[in-house]
């Protein structure tokens, strides 16, 4: 319970915020509230929405008001310590580095004063944790990312940035979900669509989940835009070893 | 074909009460910016209160009719005219094959709400028939009306049941100034005793740049205790956000699903009613409520549409 607060977002929502922070573990607690709350099933709570260091919870007054509803909340926080979050799904995310599927390749390399290889290497070696999905459909905030190959945003930021597109925003990375305007030095792109409102599943990635970014050819991404297209790609996952 | 679109209208898009389950994955949950004046039209048709139906902003469009049908318009006025004779707004109007309805030009408010009998055929996206333009779903095509486009009813009442019930007084007044409650948090603890008291005291005037996104607001700078930045988190329908400029702005139905700005507090869904009708130059204050007496009339508007609702079965 130490730090949690109870926070009012007007009157048919609220938020319980974990802590002041970004880090794996405020982050966690969010997950396994989250967990708790939804195995909990209190009747009036229409959605939860996590975030960075809080959830947000949308609840109907006409079914629960707000004091029954924080009492509630304060028992489950009270009780729950932590539940356990499952071991995290890592997704595996293909991506074709460099070349004009990633302009900013070569800066990134100069920046951080190595090779492209290297940049791929440090890149695609991390399992990124996605903290929360927000900003636009499908956006995922990544976080781990080395600071080795931190990069500045772009001084002119680009139009039109094509949906797919992997890039670094700092100590940040990440993938745009649609097409949009944007200034992260773009590294890659992968042909998997992080959103497509047509699908089954709208937006493949959740928060709690960890993104992969695997290096592949030319040949090899254009095979898989095929599946994508053909609707038959299904991302490979695997389930991540514990630290 | 029911109804073609001669003109679109500045902007003119179908949306029913939002997009719910999807904030998660950053999705706007959209929606109407004026649900009251929403769920009254739908209420007096007998729709669902939450049927899908056009939200017109400030100019409205040209429509021909291809199929009769019972209509209701509600919310601001925008000068409705079906063949040349003023359309009635808050009652059911029985619309005919071959009709035209233009609107000359905004009275009052900033939005209407033209509902239709059985509502619009217009496909489900993860749930909802609203248009989220800045996701390209739902409505028509994800965007929205423009000349040449045709809709469909989805199932058009033309004889319905004793129309002339179905008509209450006009539900949206004009206001010289806005009195939106607000219900404080959630980090109202960022802000100075002054800042706070600013905030409350203080007329602001809604800018230009509003849109279904949001609202800003000119008028006094409301005063920080630190900085204007938080670790991002969610963002509820009227939360009240102060950058570093310390010039609010209002959340509203297109609102990103997250946000790293100090939100001082909320305005309380009761009040919704005037934050969707407000437009650029109309005067704003800030009237603090508890969050119990925010529960409390919105649970009294949800008894007043109850009654509407019985009163017509």
């Amino acid at each position: 319970m130490n730090n949690v607060r109870i926070l009012l977002t007007g009157d048919c929502s609220l938020s319980v915020e974990f802590g002041n922070e970004i880090s794996e573990a405020v982050n966690r607690r969010v997950r396994s509230f989250r967990a708790a709350l939804e195995n909990a099933a209190i009747p009036g709570i229409t959605e939860t929405v996590p975030t960075y260091r809080s959830l947000m919870v949308h609840y109907d007054p006409a079914v629960i008001r707000y004091d029954p509803l924080r009492d509630e909340l304060e028992k489950l926080l009270g009780d729950s310590g932590d539940a356990p979050v499952p071991p995290g799904l890592v997704l595996e995310i293909p991506v074709l580095y460099g070349g004009e599927a990633g302009p900013d390749l070569p800066f990134v390399a100069e920046h951080a004063g190595i090779n492209e290889d290297q940049v791929v290497r440090i890149h695609s070696s991390a399992e990124y944790l996605i903290y929360m999905l927000g900003f636009t459909p499908g956006f995922t905030y990544l976080g781990g990312m080395s600071e080795r190959i931190a990069a500045p945003r772009l001084a002119q930021p680009r139009l039109r940035i094509p949906s797919g597109s992997v890039g670094i925003a700092g100590t940040q990375t990440g993938i745009y979900p649609v097409d949009s305007p944007g200034g992260w030095q773009l590294i890659g792109r992968t042909p998997v669509k992080m959103y497509d409102p047509e699908r089954e599943k709208p937006i493949l990635p959740e928060a709690g989940q960890y993104i992969q970014f695997i290096p592949v050819a030319q040949k090899e991404y254009d095979a898989i835009l095929r599946e994508v297209e053909a609707g038959t790609y299904a991302v490979r996952t695997h389930v991540r070893k514990e630290d | 074909m029911s109804i073609r679109v001669i003109q679109p209208g500045v902007l003119t898009t179908v949306q029913d009460l939002g997009r719910f389950g999807f904030q998660q994955y950053g999705v706007p949950v959209s929606g109407a910016m004026d649900p009251r004046s929403l769920k009254l039209a739908n209420l007096l048709l007998g729709n669902d209160p939450g049927e899908a139906a056009l939200e017109i902003t400030v100019t409205g469009p040209q429509l021909i009719f291809g199929e009769a049908n019972y209509a209701v318009l509600t919310g601001g006025d925008l000068g409705a005219e079906l063949d040349g004779k003023p359309m009635p707004r808050y009652q059911a109007v029985k619309i005919e094959a071959g009709q035209t309805l233009r609107f000359l030009g905004l009275r009052n408010g900033c939005r209407a709400y033209l509902a239709f009998a059985g509502g619009l055929d217009v496909p489900l996206v993860m749930g909802s028939r609203s248009t989220c333009m800045k996701a390209k779903i739902g409505g028509i095509k994800g965007r929205k009306l423009e000349a040449g486009d045709e809709l469909r009813f989805r199932a058009p009442q033309p004889d319905l049941p004793f129309p002339e019930r179905r008509r209450i007084g006009t539900d949206f007044v004009p206001q010289k100034q806005y009195e939106l409650h607000a219900v404080l948090g959630p980090q109202d603890d960022h802000f100075t005793e002054a800042g706070l008291r600013t905030f409350f005291s203080e007329v602001y005037t809604v800018s230009a740049d509003f849109d279904r996104m949001g609202c800003r607001l000119d008028g006094p700078p409301i005063e920080h205790k630190g900085g204007a930045d938080i670790i991002s988190d969610g963002i509820a329908f009227g939360a009240v956000q102060i950058p570093s400029s310390g010039k609010p702005i209002i959340m509203t139905a297109d609102r990103q699903t997250t946000g790293g700005y100090t939100k001082i507090a909320t305005v309380c869904s009761a009040d919704f009613r005037f934050l969707g009708q407000l437009k650029g130059g109309d005067k704003v204050n800030f009237i603090p409520i508890s969050v119990e007496q925010a529960q409390n009339v919105l649970l009294l508007e949800r008894q007043y549409f109850r009654m509407i609702r019985d009163f017509l079965r």
